[in-house]
């Protein structure tokens, strides 16, 4: 499975992504330049966490006109693999391949710790490996991560089960001290309604190596690679 | 001929959206003692000047613009003036 990582000026996760992909699990992976266009050997985008183009306006608005993420729109539509993390979320949501908004933090402060986030559902690929309602620990560090959405747009997510995870406590419960951010229905990751696309506000790649402390997110990647293997 | 048009374009969280930066510079003008301030949004503004054949010309432009980048229609509206820099005369949207 072939992995690229789409690098914008600004972007700072790209290389722990690819630090997973390839160093981890071994698999092919490229740096894509937010200048190139040429994704078609790739099988899975991954638009990685950062600042790109400084968020200017507002966060993903000017990245989402980038060649790369024309390229991106492409490879979402022919079905394949899409995963935003953090600032990839953003972006995704920015150019429409996701539903939804994410805007300023309800208590307007940028937030970097560590939480619990509940696994909704267990679904090919992304959480194939994890159990439903699985609680896992993942990191976050985003200022714009509250996830919005109008009423229609929630009953939708909703409908079609395309909310697959939500922040809560240890217990996996949706309290409101649970929700660092006040995303509505304490949302912090969907797919679209094919599935092929994944936004998450928290960062599966920074809680993948033992030797950092957590491997939690280490089956997100795995559930991807053994989607392949099946497909083979 | 082109004319140059000056643009005033005002971005506004939709009203359905919670605005956290808002509510809280209204706390900062309770504490200053304008405990009549009843609400507080917070939203862009932005100048723009173009070069376009006609007023309409230039609102489509405009238009155009803000629904791809300058606003996200999902979470915000905007609305515009044009300023003929020549004969000014302002259109509302």
């Amino acid at each position: 499975m072939k992995f690229g990582v789409i690098v914008f000026p600004g972007s700072n996760c790209d290389r722990d992504v690819a630090m997973v992909t390839q160093g981890l699990l071994g698999q092919p992976t490229r740096m894509v330049w937010h200048q190139d266009r040429d994704i078609d050997d790739l099988d899975v985008i991954v638009v990685p966490g950062g600042f790109s183009y400084g968020d200017y306006l507002r966060c993903g608005a000017i990245a989402r006109f980038s060649p790369a993420m024309q390229a991106t729109l492409d490879h979402a539509q022919k079905g394949k693999w899409v995963l935003g993390i953090c600032n990839g979320f953003q972006v995704l949501t920015e150019m429409g391949l996701l539903p939804g908004a994410l805007v300023r933090n309800r208590d307007l402060h940028f937030v970097c710790d560590r939480v619990s986030v509940r696994v909704e559902r267990s679904v090919q690929p992304w959480t194939q490996a994890y159990q439903p309602h699985q609680v896992i620990t993942l990191p976050i560090a985003h200022g714009e991560g509250c996830y919005y959405a109008d009423e229609a747009t929630l009953n939708e997510l909703e409908t079609h089960q395309q909310v697959l995870f939500r922040y809560c406590n240890s217990a996996g419960e949706l309290t409101p001290e649970a929700n660092p951010n006040g995303s509505i229905h304490h949302i912090a990751g969907i797919r679209n309604r094919q599935g092929n696309v994944l936004g998450m506000m928290p960062h599966p790649e920074r809680a993948a190596d033992a030797m950092l402390g957590s491997t939690d997110g280490m089956n997100l990647f795995q559930g991807l690679l053994s989607t392949m293997l099946v497909s083979v | 001929m082109t004319q140059t048009y000056h643009a005033r374009i005002y971005v506004t969280l939709r009203p359905s959206v919670l605005d956290p930066a808002g509510t809280a510079v209204q706390s900062g003008l309770k504490h200053l003692g304008y405990d009549n301030v009843e609400g507080v949004r917070i939203g862009k503004y932005v100048e723009l000047t173009l070069q376009a054949g006609t007023a309409e010309e230039a609102e489509g432009q405009l238009d155009r613009m803000c629904d791809q980048l300058l606003a996200n229609p999902v979470i915000e509206n905007y609305r515009f003036e044009l300023v003929d820099a020549i004969a000014p005369a302002s259109v509302s949207k």
